[in-house]
């Protein structure tokens, strides 16, 4: 086992006035080279849990252990750890330091010890990897971008240093969705092909179910479902919609089928899927 | 009306480059009209906004706002209390203790006089349905209440033309449909004016009219309908069609008889009961 959260709480401002419990006795374990997706309503402490995950914050209660070594015991380790997680911020602008796009990139290898012209390669094979041209971007400013490319270049910045474990926050959040394909497609490249352990936080119900191998679906701090996406969009879909969540339109439009008594199957993900299903229904229903 | 007159734009960086963000776009939208507009990152969506209400010049021609000029100093005021701008993270807009103060805030800042001020802040606090959080803090709530108390700020000025960048790109599936509503609703029972974008397909859908952003230009100007009816088009602007069109394309591509620019699952639902 790779990561393990012991019975892990979080409180912001502990004992003030503003105190807010944001996790509560969270137990989990996440194993070397799984891709995992977390869904939940806003403020529910999915941002929290990831901050944790890569100990950029101390739990205020409970362990966690990585490669069964409690990281908050063991400061140099946790300085170690820290450069094979990677995780990418929900607002890029607050991962943001640098004066340019080059440097805010080259930042994490050169500290790794990537030499000088080594640099320009691993910033241009990271900028590569999200879809952004290295000329027309080295020296602009990262503050001033646009939305989605503030997003790219704060992905790139986690890719370049190549991290074994790879913690996206709502990573396609204002991306197009042509940006957002390519994205997904070097992640899924990163997970199948580098075998790397993927956590990644979405609201996107369509690349939650087609991406994520195992969800794990979290209310008010606690996470209260930990399943494959097949049995999670199939067998939960009230509770899922009680806190706030959604299905993806196929499989909202196959469960409203059989919800007025067509012989469909449930927990359809993909378009995919649906299409093969309703074919089949159509040339049943031809003989 | 806003109307935008052949407007250029360029951001001027510290290096001295020019940086082309609009060219030449013409547009009219009306007082009333419900519009989304929809583009790749960096297409210009953002800085064409930022020109109704005069945050962001052109660098040519001109942006009119009920017949008054951005440029002229004199006028910008009155262009933003009619103007109200809501943006993707609620939090950097949220400034007060309370929800009630927070949108008391631009009232109390042009001199409102307390008895009008709190029928004001009343209306929107019921128009946006967060009567009951009145006295919570900001912090306290979800993303989605957040949106909504930034919304209601907005109306408490009277504004009459609504924008919205991206503002549920931060939501969940819940608080994002609720946006939805309430900006339908805004249009239809207040009349006002919506000017949203948005990355999400499924949410363009629902409007009445989609203006597409390509390097800084106008490249389609239609119904939700017209637009998604131009799949192969979309995706060489880096856009897409939504999932459930996308359903409706491949059914079609096989030989079943439905139109393949269904835009929801209720439509969807209707045609396949002809069939199964
Ligand atoms: N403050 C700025 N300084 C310099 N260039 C900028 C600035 N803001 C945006 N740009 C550039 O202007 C162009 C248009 O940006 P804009 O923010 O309007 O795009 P957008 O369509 O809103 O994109 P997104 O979908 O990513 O939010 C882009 O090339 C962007 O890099
Ligand atoms: N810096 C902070 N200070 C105080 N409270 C915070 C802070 N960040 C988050 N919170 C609170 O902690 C809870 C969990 O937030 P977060 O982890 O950001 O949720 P999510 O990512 O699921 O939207 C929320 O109640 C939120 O308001
Ligand atoms: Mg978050
Ligand atoms: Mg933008």
């Amino acid at each position: 086992m790779f990561i393990h959260l012991k019975d892990v709480s979080y409180t912001y401002n502990l004992n003030m006035p503003f105190e807010t419990v944001a996790l509560k006795g969270i137990n989990l374990k996440v194993n070397r080279g799984e891709f995992i997706g977390i869904i939940g309503h806003t403020g529910c402490g999915k941002t929290t849990l990831l901050q944790l995950l890569n100990g950029l914050i101390e739990p205020t209660k409970g362990q966690i252990f990585i490669e069964n070594i409690d990281i908050h015991k063991n400061k140099k380790k946790l300085k170690e750890i820290r450069k094979k997680i990677g995780l990418s911020f929900q607002y890029p602008e607050n991962q943001f330091f640098e004066e340019n796009i080059f440097k805010e990139i080259a930042f994490g290898p050169k500290n790794m010890g990537v030499a000088e012209e080594q640099l320009v390669q691993s910033v241009k094979k990271s900028l590569q990897m999200v879809d952004m041209d290295y000329q027309s971007f080295k020296d602009r400013s990262p503050f001033s971008l646009s939305g989605g490319e503030m997003r790219r270049v704060a992905i790139a910045s986690i890719l370049a240093i190549d991290p074994e474990v790879i913690i996206l926050d709502e990573p396609t959040a204002s991306l197009d969705p042509q940006s957002c394909s390519k994205l997904l497609s070097v992640i899924v490249d990163l997970y199948q092909k580098y075998h790397k352990t993927i956590i990644m936080v979405s609201h996107n119900m369509e690349i939650m179910a087609k991406l994520a191998r195992r969800i794990i679906v979290m209310e008010k701090g606690e996470i209260i479902m930990d399943d494959t996406p097949r049995n999670i969009f199939q067998k939960s879909i009230d509770r899922l919609e009680d806190i706030g969540l959604s299905l993806p339109q196929v499989t909202y439009t196959m469960y409203k089928l059989k919800k007025i008594g067509k012989p469909v199957s449930s927990g359809i993900l993909t378009v995919e899927e649906a299409k093969e299903e309703i074919l089949k229904l159509v040339n049943e229903n031809k003989k | 009306m806003i109307e935008f007159k052949n407007v250029t734009h360029f951001y001027n960086t510290e290096q001295n480059e020019k940086i082309a963000s609009l060219s030449g776009i013409n547009l009219k939208i009306h007082k009333g009209d419900f519009v989304a507009i929809i583009g790749a990152n960096g297409s210009g969506k953002s800085t064409l906004v930022k020109h109704i209400n005069g945050l962001l010049l052109p660098s040519k021609g001109e942006v009119l706002v009920e017949n008054l000029n951005t440029r002229d100093m004199e006028e910008v005021w009155n262009i933003r209390k009619q103007v109200g701008m809501v943006f993707q993270n609620p939090d950097n807009q949220l400034i007060a203790t309370t929800v009630e103060d927070d949108i008391a805030f631009g009232l109390e800042n042009i001199g409102i006089k307390a008895k009008e001020m709190g029928e004001r802040v009343d209306w929107a606090l019921n128009i946006v349905g967060l009567n009951g959080l009145r006295n919570s803090e900001p912090h306290l709530l979800s993303g989605g209440q957040k949106q909504r108390v930034v919304i209601a700020g907005a109306l408490a000025m009277n504004t009459s033309y609504l924008i919205l960048d991206e503002p549920t790109s931060m939501l969940d599936p819940k608080g994002r449909k609720n946006i939805l509503e309430i900006v339908k609703d805004l249009n239809k029972k207040e009349s006002i004016t919506i000017v949203y974008i948005t990355q999400f397909m499924s949410e363009a859908a629902q409007f009445d009219k989609i203006f597409v952003l390509d390097k800084g230009r106008i490249v389609l100007e239609d119904s939700p309908k017209k637009v998604f009816d131009k799949a192969e088009q979309l995706l060489g602007l880096s856009l897409e069609v939504p999932q459930i069109t996308r359903l409706a394309r491949e059914l079609v591509k096989s030989g079943l008889d439905i139109p393949g620019n269904i835009l929801n699952e209720d439509e969807m639902v209707k045609y396949l009961c002809l069939y199964i």
